[in-house]
């Protein structure tokens, strides 16, 4: 899923500067699950700028939504309705696809994002989120245990690891790091693969998926 | 809506210890200030960050989160979880330009009757300097 943070309170602050009738709008999908901007974190900024309002003497109207999925057009117009037509600006806690949906279906409306959109990524444990994926386009998880060491090793390298692998199976970039192709041997080596350790890769091709992204389904 | 206009102590109270505390106190006819208002909680860690925010929204001038001494909660961390959410909501209040002691975890035992009355004194007081 996609993993994102919240911006500090100041920049939010800064960036809706001079609206008064304001409009927070979260997502339920990756952002609630990530503690950046779902139903409760909208609460959340939402309270904190009526505080912070409340003190300057200057009096936000500020209006929550959650929405199913940000970054559906249907999903995003079906569920906020008429919530838009009075507001002045709307601030939206999703990721920036979420944004953006947002921006196109309200042109006439400034949007600004309450989140720093950071990767794709999985839960490690409560609290704590991992990049897992690049999308990179030209998937390479069949030869590595699954295993990416694109995003998972710091130097992203193809072909086994660098000379700079510490004792105990560390990364040199930072100790606390796993060396992304000493898991990938171990998970061979279990299941019995390791001969794919002894093929070359020719560098990848990174221009695979042209950017903006575009994928069409068959079936459409 | 008010905001900070008035001196309400709100008083989250688990109702294991902090809530059998507060009644204790009156039973035993101690004083403490007329300002708090106490809501009982099934447990300290029941009390989220938003009820604390929507607190401070609706006019409180200052929110206690009371629960078990630690170890002793009976859903084991409830009370441990509600210490990291009131420093949380402190780190808030400070991003918005109030002061992060206005909210405060107080940990008690169900006959601490004298300890909940000093910890609302105390916050009474801190409202007034303020």
């Amino acid at each position: 899923m996609i993993i994102a943070e919240r911006k500090p309170f100041e920049e939010i602050k800064n960036m809706i500067a001079g609206y008064k009738r304001i409009l927070v709008v979260g997502c339920r999908t990756c952002v609630t699950i990530c503690w950046a901007g779902g139903e409760k974190e909208v609460g959340i900024l939402s309270s904190q700028l009526r505080l912070q309002s409340g003190r300057n003497g200057n009096e936000l109207s500020i209006l929550e939504a959650t929405v199913e999925r940000q970054c559906e057009k249907e999903m995003v117009t079906q569920e906020l309705g008429d919530k838009v037509q009075d507001i002045e600006a709307i601030l939206s806690m999703g990721c920036g696809v979420g944004v953006q949906t947002i921006a196109e279906i309200y042109e006439d409306k400034p949007v600004f994002p309450a989140l720093n959109t950071a990767f794709v990524g999985m839960p490690e444990r409560e609290g704590l989120w991992i990049e897992m994926c690049a999308a990179c386009g030209d998937c390479f998880l069949d030869r590595t245990g699954g295993i990416c060491p694109v995003v998972r090793c710091a130097k992203g390298l193809l072909n086994g690891p660098c000379g700079g692998t510490r004792r105990g199976g560390k990364c040199e970039i930072d100790p606390e790091k796993d060396c992304a192709w000493v898991l990938i041997y171990r998970r061979l080596e279990k299941q019995g693969r390791l001969d794919l350790m002894r093929k070359y890769y020719e560098a990848k091709n990174y221009r695979k998926v042209k950017r903006p992204g575009k994928i069409e389904a068959l079936e459409a | 809506m008010s905001m900070g206009t008035d001196n309400k102590i709100i008083a989250f109270c688990c109702e294991k210890s902090a809530y059998l505390a507060a009644d204790r106190a009156g039973r035993m006819r101690l004083y403490y200030p007329d300002n708090v208002r106490i809501i009982r909680v099934p447990c300290a860690g029941r009390v989220d960050a938003l009820h604390m925010l929507r607190a401070f929204e609706k006019g409180a001038a200052g929110v206690l989160v009371m629960g078990c001494q630690e170890g002793a909660c009976q859903h084991l961390t409830g009370n441990l979880r509600a210490k990291e959410r009131v420093r949380y909501t402190a780190s808030l209040l400070e991003e918005v330009g109030m002061d992060g002691a206005r909210v405060k975890m107080v940990n008690l035992g169900p006959d601490m009757a004298q300890k909940f009355v000093r910890v609302v004194k105390d916050m009474a007081e801190k409202i007034k300097e303020r």
